[in-house]
């Protein structure tokens, strides 16, 4: 469109450096208009929306597995189209970086306007005050000068910026007056806009410099913030792994309560931290309640159990205390799933043994199947799968903590070997000998780790973004202009007075009420001053 | 600490009471309708001329059955909030706690604070009592869906959700929804009164007709998405505060978060069309019918059907 809008060809064109000038020029133009910018906006609306409907990488893994598991023809395709992570996509980025080009594009021109405004007098009235919606005539018996000061003075007392002028206009007698109120409208506005620029680099400084980790930790035992101990951790781009804060964290006590429904009322972690080696402080961190150390945040973020085995082999080797922390598969029973693997028990690595299995915190057996039916641990049962074999944990591709190896199993390399569901207390005899019993559980801690460096930078642009638009949207801005008339034949005087009004749909009540007020004022002030003269000027009068 | 069952009951019989008062009201503000007469042709063009008097002009031309109608409408529109209001009363004294922790609770604040709004401004001009019949049908639709599909019984609340961020974030999530809640229904009624002025033959009447002017009803709409967008704003804001203490993260694109995200841009775009030459006028009421469609949507698409933090909100 650009192009074909050129100037014919007759004319000597510009050089090609300054035509580029020109046309960076224009398209600069129109990515700042208003207008664009509502296209953006709703661009930037549209762009979220396929985030919420697909599974996102960064909201779960798992689902997103799940989502290729279903859809092994559809999932390829999009998540070349970074559909998976929408949120972290270039075609996102795209659009919210031409937006805040656009805005910034389009603020800062009307902050430095606005700057010079703020120094300068409120702008000359226009030629035809009449022509304004809001406008009127004010008669009075004051002089021109007499009466624009009654003007200005009550202008003043409503706050207004006033300045008077001698008029140029034709057929003008007196002076004219221009005033202005509501500059806090433009101030609000720019800082609005701004705020969202600093926002958005305030997010942007979180993602480079923050990380995040989370762990799983059983009571009793704690861990030291580095990469290397945590289940899994996010970090942005610049984050250096050999700098992270030197906080270790031990899980002393975790408690939950129920309500009589069975609804979790409250879940807290007795915790002790400090630097590596030292003694360290007790605190107690809960639901809603995260430890905050200068930037670094711990939060529980669940909890659960770890079932313990002891396990005795033919030859009577024994290992007990083995335990590991089971996920919940159902948060209102904290039914769990998991795995325990042992590689070292066996000779080789063929007789390796294993077991799957669910924890019920208050079991019950129905048909021989375990199911759970209470959160709290007052009758704890596993349903347990023992296999023996090879585990592939060596094999180079790494396996989850909470299963076997299911390829292993389809292989035939791990052989089912028994099944029961255990008490506590209970054991179960394998056809070679061994002993598995079910010894008791511990309960751990879902504890997260995290570190935004632009968090409090994001909080103070999100104040001073509501305050500015408060202010945008509150405050009123209002010009008013008055003029002396051509004088009237009586020797009154007439005054054209106007306004503008910007961010309110309530323009000529205002106006009426603003011009009966004058009105009331100037006429008063004719009384007084009628008085005056007539208590000076009476006697020559009469006579 | 278990529910009070029988203020429970209370707060459920209250539900039903201000359904049927609602309806009441709904047929009071058809009968209005009904029996209006139609109003002197505007002369002004759509959004320009001075405001105030477009609206103001109709109870001049209103026969006074219509007229009584309209008060008996307005009159059981009130009665009916403060029965809902008791509604809330009583299901907070119940379970002890502030009575929006559930979808249920959430929906029915939100269309009591509807409710409230468009009472407040149908009471400050008469002429918006003509809009009635449109702002009361969805109210009765929107509770009868609430009360078949959304009850959940009296029930303490889950843990992430006792903080005092409740009062902060869902109070006025719920402002902010009942709020635009009244504004997208003035840009529709706006976008159906332009369409018929437009094709509208002499002397020919119909219901849309005695509707209040399109301009007044762009004002509407424009005034309490202005004062609707802020209060979403510190919704947010305050949902991010509350995020970043519950959930450890501020912001995590949540499916419930992206969709606030969603209407706020949305809205800041409405505002954004209502100053810009050639979004003005109808471009921009429909940008606003978006925005409550988008909150809708919000409500129920990602409480109902996705999965995400949110969820636990209970059905
Ligand atoms: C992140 C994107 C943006 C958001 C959320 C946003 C939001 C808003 C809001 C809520 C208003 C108040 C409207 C009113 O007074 O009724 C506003 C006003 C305004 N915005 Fe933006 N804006 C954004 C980007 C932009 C951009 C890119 C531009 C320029 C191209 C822009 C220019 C303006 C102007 C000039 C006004 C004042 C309108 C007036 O007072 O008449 N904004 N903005």
């Amino acid at each position: 469109m650009t192009v074909l809008d050129r100037p014919a060809v007759s004319a000597p064109g510009p050089s090609a450096p300054r035509r580029g000038a020109g046309l960076l020029l224009q398209w600069w133009r129109r990515l700042t208009a208003m207008r664009t910018a509502i296209i953006l906006l709703f661009l930037l609306a549209l762009a979220a929306v396929p985030g919420s409907l697909l599974p996102q990488r960064s909201l779960s893994q798992n689902n997103v597995t799940q989502y290729f598991a279903d859809n092994p023809t559809l999932a390829p395709i999009l998540d070349r189209l970074y559909l998976f992570d929408v949120f972290s996509s270039p075609w996102f980025a795209a659009v919210y970086l031409l937006l805040f080009v656009s805005l910034i594009g389009c603020v800062l021109p009307r902050a430095l306007e606005h700057a010079r405004a703020l120094r300068a007098a409120p702008p000359r009235a226009p030629r035809h005050l009449l022509r304004l919606p809001d406008s009127g005539e004010l008669r009075s018996t004051l002089p021109p000068a007499e009466a624009l000061d009654v003007v200005e003075e009550e202008l003043r007392v409503r706050r207004f910026r006033v300045v008077r002028r001698s008029a140029d206009t034709a057929g003008a007698s007196g002076g004219e007056v221009s005033a202005e109120k509501g500059y806090l409208k433009e101030t609000g506005n720019l800082l609005f806009h701004l705020s969202l620029v600093a926002l958005l680099l305030g997010l942007a400084g979180g993602k480079l410099w923050g990380y995040e980790g989370s762990i799983l930790v059983t009571e009793g035992q704690g861990f030291c913030n580095s990469f290397q101990q945590y289940d899994t951790y996010s970090a942005g781009p610049l984050v250096d792994s050999g700098d992270l804060s030197p906080v270790c964290v031990d899980l002393e006590d975790f408690r939950a309560e129920y309500e009589e429904d069975l609804t979790a009322s409250s879940f807290t972690a007795d915790i002790r931290y400090g630097g590596p080696g030292e003694e360290g402080r007790a605190t107690t961190i809960g639901v809603n309640d995260p430890l905050r150390i200068d930037g670094d945040r711990i939060y529980v973020t669940g909890h659960g159990f770890s079932p313990t085995f002891a396990v005795t082999l033919p030859d009577g080797r024994e290992y007990t205390d083995l335990s590991v922390p089971f996920l919940p598969s159902d948060q209102t029973t904290l039914a769990s799933q998991g795995a325990l693997k042992l590689p070292d028990v066996g000779t080789g690595s063929d007789d390796q043994l294993a077991l799957e299995g669910f924890f019920a915190p208050t079991g019950v057996v129905q048909g021989g199947i375990l199911t759970s039916i209470d959160p709290r641990p007052l009758d704890p049962q596993v349903a347990i799968v023992l296999y023996e074999g090879y585990l592939g944990l060596d094999s180079g591709i790494p396996q989850s903590v909470y299963s076997l190896d299911a390829t292993q199993i389809d292989r035939g390399s791990l052989e089912r070997v028994g099944a029961a569901n255990l008490e506590v207390g209970e054991s179960v005899e394998l056809p070679d000998g061994t002993s598995v019993a079910f010894t008791g559980f511990r309960e751990f801690a879902a504890l997260q780790f995290s570190h935004d460096p632009g968090q409090l930078w994001v909080l103070g642009s999100a104040v001073s973004l509501l305050v500015g638009l408060l202010g945008m949207l509150l405050v009123r801005r209002e010009r008013v202009f008055a003029r002396v008339g051509a004088p009237s034949g009586d020797g009154g005087t007439v005054l054209t007075v106007a306004s503008l009004m910007r961010g309110s749909g309530e323009s000529a009540p205002r106006f009426a009420a603003l011009s009966d007020e004058l009105g009331t004022v100037l006429a008063a002030r004719a009384d007084s001053a009628r008085s005056r003269t007539s208590a000076s000027e009476v006697p020559p009068r009469e006579s | 600490m278990s529910p009070d069952q029988s203020l429970a009951d209370l707060s459920d019989t209250f539900f039903t009471v201000s359904v049927a008062l609602y309806s009441v009201a709904l047929v009071a503000f058809c009968a209005q309708l009904a029996f209006g007469r139609r109003p002197v042709r505007e002369r002004e063009l759509v959004g320009a001329g001075p405001a105030g008097s477009a609206t103001d002009s109709h109870p001049d031309v209103e026969p006074p059955a219509a007229n009584r109608w309209g008060a008996i409408g307005i009159g059981l529109t009130i009665l009916g909030a403060l029965t809902h209001a008791a509604v809330m009363i009583t299901r907070g004294m119940a379970v002890d706690r502030l009575p929006w922790g559930n979808m249920y609770e959430f929906g029915t604040a939100v269309v009591l604070v509807a409710v409230v709004a468009y009472a407040v401004l149908a009471v400050r001009a008469p002429a918006l009592r003509h809009m009635g019949a449109f702002v009361l049908g969805p109210v009765v639709l929107a509770m009868v869906g609430i009360g078949l599909f959304l009850y959940a019984p009296a029930a303490p609340l889950v843990a992430a959700l006792r903080s005092y961020w409740l009062a902060i974030h869902v109070t006025s999530a719920i402002l902010g929804f009942g709020i635009f809640f009244v504004s997208g229904i003035a840009s529709l009624l706006y976008l159906l009164r332009v369409r018929h002025d437009a094709r509208a033959v002499e002397g020919e009447t119909s219901i849309l007709s005695r509707l209040p002017s399109a301009a007044g009803l762009d004002r509407v709409a424009h005034r309490t998405a202005i004062f609707g967008f802020p209060i979403w704003t510190f919704a947010v804001i305050a949902g991010a505060i509350w995020a970043e203490s519950a959930w450890g993260r501020f912001w995590g694109w949540d499916p419930k978060e992206t969709w606030s995200f969603v209407a706020w841009v949305v809205y800041a775009a409405y505002l954004h069309a209502r100053t810009t030459a050639g979004w003005r006028g109808r471009p921009a009421a429909w940008v606003n019918v978006v925005g409550l469609a988008v909150m809708v949507f919000n409500l129920l698409f990602v409480n109902l059907v996705s999965t995400g933090l949110h969820s636990y909100g209970g059905v």
